[in-house]
């Protein structure tokens, strides 16, 4: 009987260890992957498991020339996540540097500020739905207050975009606040204390010593925030249905290809728009991390 | 620390049962109880679930089984429908569904149980007492998959303090609408659906009663003259009458603006009536009357449709009990009783009786009589991807009413309803 070396009985001990997450991750993660892959090759329609037949690209040929639902989608999905993201940026550093020293209630505005995190995106857009309905809503009362005429925010072509943008706004911008002020809490003072010696104007302090020093706080936050904005779904579905509205106009790439799935029944083509949106994503995270690692 | 052998051993074989068991309760989704276990019923929210909801507890005594009813809205329905019969799940044994919407994609991908045996053979159940039109809906070549529970129709629901007699014609109910308009006083002359698919149902309607249809001898029909002349009416009605942000409404936001007295006209489901009278929640019960769909060019053409019927998965364990519940929830018997409570059936029985009619309000009666005489069996275009084919024929509606031209939008879909019609006619095979 050969004599196993310690390092031998080390590595097959850490593949024993190991088997149960590699299973779990094998099926879970890289089973659904692989099976989109393989869908998005064939023409599959109606049923999953339903005869199909292997069309090799076609359906990515057919997502990509697509101009009159794919290519609008793709532009509404980097729209809504550039107009997203950059306002809960600026919201969320200023709201941060304003809550950054200690203040009198401070426990308080902290806790309320938590309340839009802790709704789901889906009760969110129904509230949302009740307060900016065109006719019953509330906010159109409000505006009537001070003579502004009733607006009719997700019931318009032109506003719905722009109305998803504030609703998402408005729940996501605390968790930007947050995520800055622990990276503000772990800053020295000293630079800062140093600009102000030498006569700095506190936006020169916190443009040349803060803002540089926060940046991969700020990249990392981005990459958090918009991995999970160009991902958005409840919120959108739930205020303007399938399609993304009556033209589409809140139609992203992820209600895009949900309506072909559910509504269109076809996996194929829906596979094929996912696998695509995938490599989006990744290359929009590899961009951001790569920025990161230079700015640390 | 390096583990013993017997120790690592141990460890694998527990990951080993611990990941089966797992997956076997991810994968495997079979239904607890067997043959045995509680019948399992999604139901749509509607009128009809409410009434035979509050009566399911008979069926439980005299069946000796339990009854797990989920309800959810009609897309979350179609949505569970194709995530769980996709996998052959068993979990689900009576499934309402829509007949016009779902039946065909479910027959062909062959999610549904064939029903003709047990209906030859069921006496009791007197299938030749469903209203003809409803038969014909859950039936594909002869072979029946479902048994239709509600019917149909759209009836005019107007104001009666602010319309002495209701309009006869689309043209007088356009210029009655247009004449009572008042957004500033918080009054629209016209409150109807009119988000891209989910108006599609309803602009039928308007679309037979020009004198069109949504397929003319197998090919589209969305680009005629009679086509044309229904969408800009529509159109035309709901900009000039409606409340702003018609585009993105269905019968959701409809309801509580016609209840909450905010509109003058409203036309949609005459099944769904108690949502827009009922005392609770409704400010204008008192005062709201019915009438008959008006007449267009083409004379008084709505839709006259079974809109939600019962079926049984096909994966399912007990189809027998699922028969059962099935019979029971939509024999003679229980549909009268239904009708009596005011859920129109599509039973010829329920229909013969007279106190049964007496249940409903009478000029509702009287307008479910007009629309039963007159109507057309659909609603939507008849296809497998119906989805498909609503969002096709639903863009003309959508120009219309932002009054963007209106040719060129039926013209563009009418020639991609052609196309989508060719490959529909080969993905018909049952």
């Amino acid at each position: 009987m050969a004599i196993r070396t310690l390092e031998q009985e080390n590595r097959r001990l850490k593949w024993t260890m190991l088997a149960p997450a590699l299973i779990f991750i094998g099926v879970m993660i890289v089973f659904p992957i692989i099976y989109t892959v393989y869908l998005s090759l064939t023409d599959a329609f109606g049923a999953v498991n339903a005869d199909s037949s292997f069309i090799g690209l076609l359906n990515f040929s057919d997502a990509l020339s697509d101009m009159r639902r794919f290519w609008p989608a793709v532009g509404r999905t980097v729209v809504f996540t550039i107009a997203a993201v950059a306002l809960e940026l600026t919201l969320g550093l200023a709201l941060a540097m304003l809550l950054r020293r200690p203040f009198r209630g401070m426990r308080w505005v902290r806790t309320i500020m938590m309340v839009p995190l802790l709704a789901t995106p889906v009760a969110v857009g129904v509230l949302w739905l009740l307060i900016l309905d065109p006719t019953t809503g509330i906010a159109n009362t409000l505006l009537g207050f001070v003579g502004i005429p009733p607006q009719p925010f997700l019931g318009s072509i032109a506003q719905s975009l722009p109305t998803l943008v504030l609703i998402d706004v408005w729940q996501w911008t605390p968790m930007m606040t947050l995520l800055l002020l622990a990276g503000l809490s772990t800053l020295p003072n000293e630079p800062d204390e140093a600009a102000l010696v030498d006569g700095a104007s506190p936006w020169q302090r916190f443009r040349h010593v803060t803002l540089p020093m926060l940046t991969t706080t700020i990249i990392t936050a981005l990459v958090l925030r918009s991995v999970d904005a160009l991902k958005t779904f409840d919120l959108i579905y739930a205020t303007k249905g399938p399609g993304g509205g009556s033209s589409h106009e809140a139609e992203t790439l992820n209600i895009y290809a949900y309506g072909l799935t559910f509504d269109y029944q076809e996996y194929g083509l829906a596979a094929a728009v996912l696998v695509v949106f995938t490599v989006i994503i990744v290359l929009i995270v590899l961009a951001l991390r790569r920025r990161s690692a230079k700015a640390s | 620390m390096m583990l013993k052998r017997r120790d690592a051993l141990r460890i694998l074989g527990l990951s080993a049962v611990l990941s089966s068991s797992a997956l076997g309760l991810a994968g495997c989704g079979r239904s607890s109880g067997g043959a045995n276990g509680p019948l399992r019923v999604a139901m749509v929210n509607h009128v009809w679930t409410d009434a035979v909801r509050s009566k399911i507890g008979e069926f439980e005594d005299l069946a000796g089984r339990r009854v797990l009813v989920s309800t959810m809205t009609s897309d979350q329905l179609s949505n569970t429908y194709n995530v769980k019969l996709n996998a052959s799940a068993p979990d689900l044994d009576v499934m309402m569904y829509r007949p016009l919407q779902e039946q065909l994609l479910f027959a062909r991908n062959g999610w549904l149980a064939e029903l003709d045996d047990l209906l030859a053979e069921d006496d009791d159940y007197d299938w030749a007492d469903v209203q003809d039109a409803a038969k014909d809906r859950v039936t594909i070549d002869g072979r029946v998959f479902g048994v239709p529970v509600v019917t149909e129709r759209p009836t005019l629901y107007y104001r009666r303090d602010l319309v002495d007699a209701p309009p006869t014609t689309l043209t007088e109910m356009l210029e009655t609408a247009r004449r009572l308009h008042d957004p500033g006083a918080g009054l629209h002359g016209f409150t109807g659906r009119g988000q891209r698919a989910g108006a599609v149902s309803m602009f039928s309607s308007y679309l037979y009663s020009f004198g069109g249809d949504f397929i003319v001898d197998g090919r589209s029909g969305v680009g005629t003259p009679e086509a044309l002349a229904a969408y800009e009416y529509y159109g035309r009605l709901l900009r000039e009458t409606g409340p702003i942000g018609s585009t993105n409404m269905t019968l959701e936001q409809i309801t509580p603006i016609f209840a909450q007295g905010k509109a003058v006209f409203a036309i949609d489901a005459d099944a769904v009536y108690q949502n827009f009278i009922d005392p609770a929640t409704s400010l204008v019960g008192d005062r709201t009357g019915f009438a008959a769909f008006p007449a267009g060019p083409a004379g008084s053409r709505p839709f006259n449709i079974p809109s939600w019927g019962l079926t049984i998965n096909v994966f399912s364990e007990r189809r027998d009990a699922a028969w059962e519940f099935i019979r029971w929830a939509s024999g003679p018997e229980m549909t009268l009783r239904l009708q009596n409570e005011g859920v129109p059936s599509a039973r010829d029985s329920a229909w013969a009786d007279q106190e049964s009619l007496a249940s409903f309000p009478p000029d509702l009666a009287e307008s479910m009589a007009a629309g039963i005489a007159t109507g057309v069996g659909a609603d939507r275009p008849d296809v497998v991807q119906v989805g498909r084919a609503r969002d096709i024929v639903g863009r003309p509606i959508v120009a219309s009413i932002l009054g963007d031209d209106v040719a060129a939008s039926a013209r563009d879909a009418s020639e991609e309803f052609d196309d989508f019609l060719v490959r529909d006619a080969r993905q018909r095979q049952l």
